[in-house]
């Protein structure tokens, strides 16, 4: 076991507790500290929000503590809801809360209060005008079952009125510290958390423990230990990686496009996707929480290899690329020969993913996201489609469709592409896609959607694509599902 | 003399700051301005924790600290949904690290039944598996990943069997928890026979899980006395330590239990917090440890039981105006496995299956049907949401039929003058106040207007369609089982005039011990920091009921203040006698923290914390017990018939949606809702209720999906695949107001209403609405079959129906 030293709401701290324990399971059992709560032990809630400042980032974001290895902390500032009130008086988040009646039971109260606080934290540092897109963002992975929200929007408008006359512990510099490193050797079962700061510490760690799990926002990852109790004892965590971290302009494949690390999250993301794929980075903003985008990573969503995972099947209709790395070095290949059947990937056994490859969209392309989920915020995908195409004189070309949820793999739907392309714009032509798609996809029933409404609801995507081809001055879709 | 001494005076005085800065600060503090005074009854004041809540402060179960050595229980859940146990094998589980003791049905000293109200609830399984969930056997170990760790070692021998999922076909085989219950009113087959035409229609209403925050949690110290001290996150107090009692084998008053606070209840905690009270009790006896136990989220959701689903149908006689003049209604509520409070809970889907409308001569019949699921409980509302979902829905079929707007049938059917008695003969008081509040309703959400526009918008948009709904509520307020409305309250004041008020009611978030503080703060003309409630125990007033039915405020505010205005009738009799010169006890008053006596020239005051410690030097008691018992009810089971409701709580809400009816995906846009809640005991905490209950009901009929798979066993068993409403999911117009200036025309607390219950079913304008968008793909000539919730799935379907059928 390592012992982890980070700043616990300003006071330097030591820790020494197993690699499978999470900041929660720290917090609660080993330093008492019962502010943080657990409502779900999955990261669906938001009950157990903290913030956290690394090194690097200049400011505290919201994470979900009930999935978040406690090892992480290492040398990051935690501030937990213990942490805001100062000499009886209470941050304005708090204050807010209490007099627009924010509470009813109150057991969601201190995530609630953590998300407010990081809002109000950018607020001050940055002020911007509080739309319902951003209260959304930074409030949708707090689930209250008892105020119905109203008194919580209410508490986030007019925090702001105040500022917080922040202790001086908050600007505490990080403790110095060395990451963690792993022993030379070490027996199967010894716990062991490990982080490499390098591409070939990260590679030969790998090598080396084979069975060590690979962690970097841990937000699936860790459902294995609170959700299916299984031992999570020998952890790489790739977080500290440096060449994992960037985002790169590049040409590859004679195409002008970005090389994303594969440990740069979703949040880190988002303004690349603002810029340039607009309709990815609305599908961002319903990609679980801004807990979980804060700390969940594109080369974690490719490499779980989820049939549902949000960004495949948008990566996959780009054309993107997707770089594995081992000791000798790295290949290249096409997302599409990634996903090899359900759950199994083309990664052997040393490798790891290192970076995705993002082709640029070309100047008259069109890309279209479209997640369909029984809630709209914080929810996993019951079908996803993505659409690229261009028009081309009244002619559609570069077709690539791919679907999440619609087979045991995200999927391109090379058929129904086939039937699209170098055809007119005419409901025959999608009605002739839509039979193509009807045939290649063989859809489950589960829990989130039966066989017979993704089969349906897939094609009627596609005739909402027709639609938004044929008939463009009509409202064919809500915007606040899809752009 | 002193004077009194303030509890917390500078938090007190920064809360009062605090109050003020909302004061008339714009239009996000408008339901928080506070038009009194003082923070007393009536008052908007904050709720009692609201300050610890958002520090973190705010104590629940699983915060409370026990010594080192205490133990840490998990459960040995049933994995399948209908077999037979023919072995259980423990002894790696016993030989796990860190387990100390394993317990199952042989271990159990006392009863081994905990059914709250009828039998059917064995503590663990003897040989007979009900549902996927039941409880096997628990495990207790130093630290709860060792207990859960240790249960995964057991090997289960299980003879599976097919298990019974279907209630329509278990109530048509008589496979039922509890009798079918019928009640009837005048001659509804002759209705029926001669009438100008009759509809029907029939609906899947799903269940709803009640998702609380803080899942069932409890902690039991062992007592010298060979008793336990039970610590639970529980609504009924004193029905565990009957039963906790009872499995152990000791008198109650060997077990006391405390309540400070849950995070949520909604029903959830009434009956079903129990079971692991006991089996943590009884680890306590066995082991002498301090016993720790809460049940991780899918493990809550799989044990522990639901809101009923339902399926209900209806024929109802109409004339050509759409107006109801007699009909047949069936309720069948898919109980689970056991009876648990389904009889109560099918009988209140029975008593709302009119809502807000006379149904003439009628039937109503309820169906208890068992199923191998957990054991359905009960869910704010209690039933009610779901009987009323069935003329709800037919409301919209007849105005469909007769091709009326659904308000204009709803308020043609609305209970008026000569069509005032339910089909369970009750009549219905202030029935005026549906027409007021609708008509209210009507004109300030511009309702007239908004049909026009929606139906111009529709007519030129092919795939995005907007819908309209107002449904009305009328909830019946008052427990069903008489025995149960009453309630019982402490209060001490210490001699430096501080008070302490126990009530039975528990505190689950709905602000009932501030309510009740404000009550006797007013009762005693002091302010709110005088009062304190310290938590709910058996040990200060026993024998309580549920906080359940709505009721916490009517019944316990009732006790508190007979408690407390007998104590203040006693400080009066006493300072007439006692003070120099005699003081007046004619319009002697207690207000602003003084006794006051006479007026004008002759007006003396005497501060209460003198009052109060001259009192006490004079040997005058000065702690009360108070009670109450709810007047007038009564219901007949034999017959149908009676008043079993004190009296009705109404409401109304409008909503518009958005649908796309290529992918079922759809947004609330506005909603507007007038509730009643008589005089108000505290608006900000009122309106709390109103539109907390209306995004819960929202969610029931929506998003809130419960799955099963074939087999019986829940698959949608966390927040990851069942969907509650969050923060996107609020109207972007959400304008929620009280009905002021119509007091309960009952002798309620201050005239006050009941407010847990009612507005949960405002939520139902949602999905009526959703019906409203889809009818325009027909230009409203059918009525869609919606069941709920109407998931986007759902409304897809549904749409894709309705163009395939009109092409």
């Amino acid at each position: 076991m390592a012992t982890i030293e980070f700043l616990l709401n300003g006071t330097p701290t030591r820790c020494h507790v197993p690699s499978d324990t999470s900041i929660l399971t720290l917090l609660r059992d080993y330093l008492g500290m019962t502010g943080t709560k657990e409502g779900c032990a999955s990261g669906d809630c938001g009950a157990c929000t903290v913030a956290i400042k690394s090194d690097t980032a200049p400011h505290f974001v919201s994470l979900n503590a009930c999935i978040t290895p406690a090892h992480q902390l290492h040398g990051q500032h935690l501030l937990t809801v213990e942490g805001l009130a100062t000499d009886e008086e209470l941050h304005p988040a708090q204050r807010a809360m209490v007099e627009c009646h924010g509470s009813q039971c109150g057991f969601c109260t201190p995530g609630i209060v953590m998300s407010l606080f990081t809002l109000h934290s950018q607020q001050q540092q940055r002020p911007a005008p509080l739309t319902p897109e951003r209260l959304e963002a930074a409030l949708g992975g707090n689930l209250c079952r008892c105020t119905g929200y109203r008194p919580i929007r209410d508490a986030a408008l007019s925090m702001q009125e105040s500022s917080w006359k922040a202790p001086q512990w908050v600007d505490a510099s990080q403790p110095a510290h060395t990451p963690l490193t792993a022993p030379q050797s070490a027996e199967a079962n010894t716990d062991l958390f490990a982080q490499p700061t390098t591409l070939s510490q990260l590679t030969e760690l790998r090598r080396h423990y084979p069975s060590a799990r690979l962690v970097a926002g841990a937000t699936d990852l860790w459902l294995e230990n609170t959700q299916r109790l299984a031992l999570l004892n020998q952890l790489i965590d790739v977080t500290r990686v440096d060449e994992l971290r960037h985002i790169e302009e590049a040409i590859f494949d004679e195409q002008p496009g970005w090389w994303v690390g594969a440990g740069v999250t979703y949040s880190q993301l988002e303004p690349l996707l603002e810029t340039h794929y607009p309709a990815f980075a609305h599908l961002l903003h319903r990609l679980g929480s801004q807990q979980v985008r804060n700390r969940g990573t594109l080369g974690g969503n490719i490499a779980n290899a989820s049939p549902i995972g949000d960004t495949p099947p948008v990566l996959l209709a780009l054309n993107a690329w997707v770089e594995l790395a081992n000791q000798d070095g790295s290949r290249a290949l096409p997302l599409s020969d990634f996903f090899l059947d359900y759950k199994k990937t083309a990664l052997a056994a040393a490798e790891v993913v290192s970076r995705i490859f993002i082709p640029q969209l070309a100047d008259d392309a069109v890309l279209k996201v479209w997640k369909l989920s029984k809630r709209r915020e914080d929810d996993i995908s019951a079908v996803l489609g993505a659409f690229h195409y261009r028009i081309d004189d009244g002619v559609m070309q570069d077709v690539r469709i791919a679907f999440g949820g619609m087979a045991a793999i995200p999927k391109r739907a090379l058929q129904t592409e086939a039937a699209l392309t170098g055809q007119p714009i005419a409901k025959e032509s999608f009605q002739a896609a839509q039979r193509a798609l009807s045939e290649e996809f063989q859809p489950m029933s589960d829990v989130r959607g039966t066989q017979h409404y993704r089969h349906q609801v897939a094609t009627n995507l596609l005739e909402r694509l027709y639609l938004s081809l044929s008939v463009p001055n009509q409202e064919v879709m809500l915007h606040a599902y899809a752009h | 003399m002193r004077t009194l001494t303030k509890l917390d005076g500078d938090s007190s005085r920064a809360r009062r700051e605090l109050h003020d800065h909302i004061q008339g600060s714009g239009p996000l503090a408008r339901h928080t301005v506070d038009s009194h005074g003082q923070r007393q009854a009536g008052a908007s004041s904050f709720h009692e924790s609201a300050e610890k809540h958002v520090t973190g402060k705010a104590t629940y179960i699983d915060d409370i600290k026990t010594p080192q050595d205490a133990l840490h229980v998990a459960l040995g859940l049933s994995p399948v949904a209908h077999g037979t146990l023919t072995k259980l094998e423990l002894d790696a589980v016993r030989q796990a690290p860190g387990v100390v003791d394993v317990i199952t049905l042989l271990d159990v000293p006392g009863h081994t039944d905990i059914g709250p109200v009828f039998p059917g609830d064995p503590i663990f399984v003897d040989q007979e598996i009900s549902y996927a969930g039941q409880c096997l056997f628990a495990v207790a170990a130093t630290s709860l990943q060792a207990a859960r760790q240790a249960v995964k070692l057991a090997t289960l021998h299980i003879d599976e069997q097919p298990a019974s999922l279907d209630p329509v076909a278990t109530a048509g085989r008589q496979e039922v928890v509890r009798p079918t219950h019928v009640q009837e009113r005048g001659d509804w087959q002759t209705t029926l026979q001669q009438a100008e035409q009759t509809i029907e229609g029939e609906l899947f209403i799903g269940g709803q899980e009640h998702f609380y925050l803080e899942s069932q949690a409890c902690i039991v110290v062992p007592t010298e006395d060979e008793g336990v001290m039970v610590h639970t996150s529980n609504q009924h107090p004193s029905e565990t330590q009957k039963l906790v009692a009872e499995v152990l084998g000791i008198p109650f008053h060997a077990v006391t239990v405390e309540v400070r606070r849950m995070g949520g209840g909604f029903g959830g905690k009434e009956t079903q917090a129990s079971p692991w009270a006991c089996i943590a009790a009884i680890i306590a006896r066995r082991t002498g440890k301090a016993t720790r136990l809460r049940l991780p989220r899918s493990e809550d959701m799989r044990a522990t039981g639901k809101r009923h689903p339902f399926h209900n149908r209806y024929q109802l006689a109409i004339d050509a105006q759409g107006v109801i003049k007699g009909g047949d209604i069936t309720v069948i509520g898919d109980c689970g496995y056991s009876p648990d409070l389904s009889d109560a809970i099918v009988d209140r889907a029975m008593f709302h299956a009119d809502n807000a409308y006379s149904l003439g001569d009628a039937r109503v019949t309820g169906h208890r049907a068992k199923t191998h699921t957990a054991s359905n409980t009960a869910f704010r509302g209690f039933g009610g949401p779901q009987g009323m979902m069935i003329i709800e829905a037919a409301m919209d079929d007849i105005a469909r039929r007769v091709g009326e707007d659904p308000l204009t049938i709803r308020k043609r059917n609305f209970y008026r003058e000569g069509r005032d008695t339910t089909h369970y003969g009750q009549q219905v008081d202030q029935k005026q106040l549906l027409h007021t509040l609708v008509d209210t309703l009507e004109t300030s959400s511009d309702y007239w207007a908004r049909r026009q526009h929606i139906r111009d918008y529709n007519a030129a948009s092919p795939v995005i369609k907007k819908g309209l709904a107002l449904t009305p509520v009328k909830f019946g307020i008052s427990f069903t089982a008489q025995h149960l409305n009453q309630a019982g309250a402490l209060l001490h004041v210490y001699t430096d005039g501080s008070i302490m008020i126990n009530h039975g009611g528990t505190e689950m978030g709905q602000g009932l011990h501030t309510k009740i503080c404000q009550v006797v703060a007013r009762e005693l003309g002091l302010d709110l920091d005088s009062v304190r409630i310290s938590a709910t125990r058996t040990d200060k007033v026993p024998n309580t009921s549920p906080t359940a039915a709505s009721s916490g405020a009517d019944l316990n505010g009732m006790a508190a203040r007979d408690a407390a205005s007998k104590l203040r009738e006693r400080l009066f009799e006493f300072a007439a006698g006692h003070f120099e010169g005699g003081l007046d006890r004619e319009g002697m008053r207690l207000e602003h923290g003084m006794l006051i006596a006479g007026i004008g020239e002759s007006e003396r005051r005497i501060p209460w914390g003198e009052l109060v410690q001259t009192a006490y030097l004079n040997r005058v008691s000065l702690s009360e017990k108070g009670f109450y018992a709810t007047p007038l009810i009564h219901y007949n089971r034999a017959t149908g018939q009676g008043r079993p409701f004190y009296y009705y709580a109404f409401g109304a809400a409008v909503a518009e949606v958005s649908v796309d009816t290529l992918s079922g995906e759809y947004l609330v846009d506005r909603v507007d809702v007038l509730h009643d809640v008589g005089n108000s005991l505290n608006p900000a905490i009122d309106i709390g209720q109103v539109e907390g209950g209306f995004i819960q009901g929202m969610g029931w009929l929506t998003s809130e999906e419960l799955k099963w798979n074939a087999k019986g066993v829940l698959v949608s068993d966390g927040p990851a695949t069942y969907k509650i409403p969050t923060y996107g999911d609020l109207p972007k117009v959400f304008n929620v107001d009280l009905l002021e200036g119509h007091p309960n025309s009952m002798a309620s607390l201050y005239r006050s209403k009941a407010v847990g219950e009612p507005p949960f079913m405002l939520g139902m304008c949602v999905w009526s609405a959703l019906r409203d968008a889809l009818a325009s793909l027909a230009d409203y000539r059918v009525s869609p079959h919606l069941d709920t919730p109407a998931t986007p799935e759902r409304v897809m379907l549904t749409a894709n129906a309705i163009r395939n059928k009109a092409l």
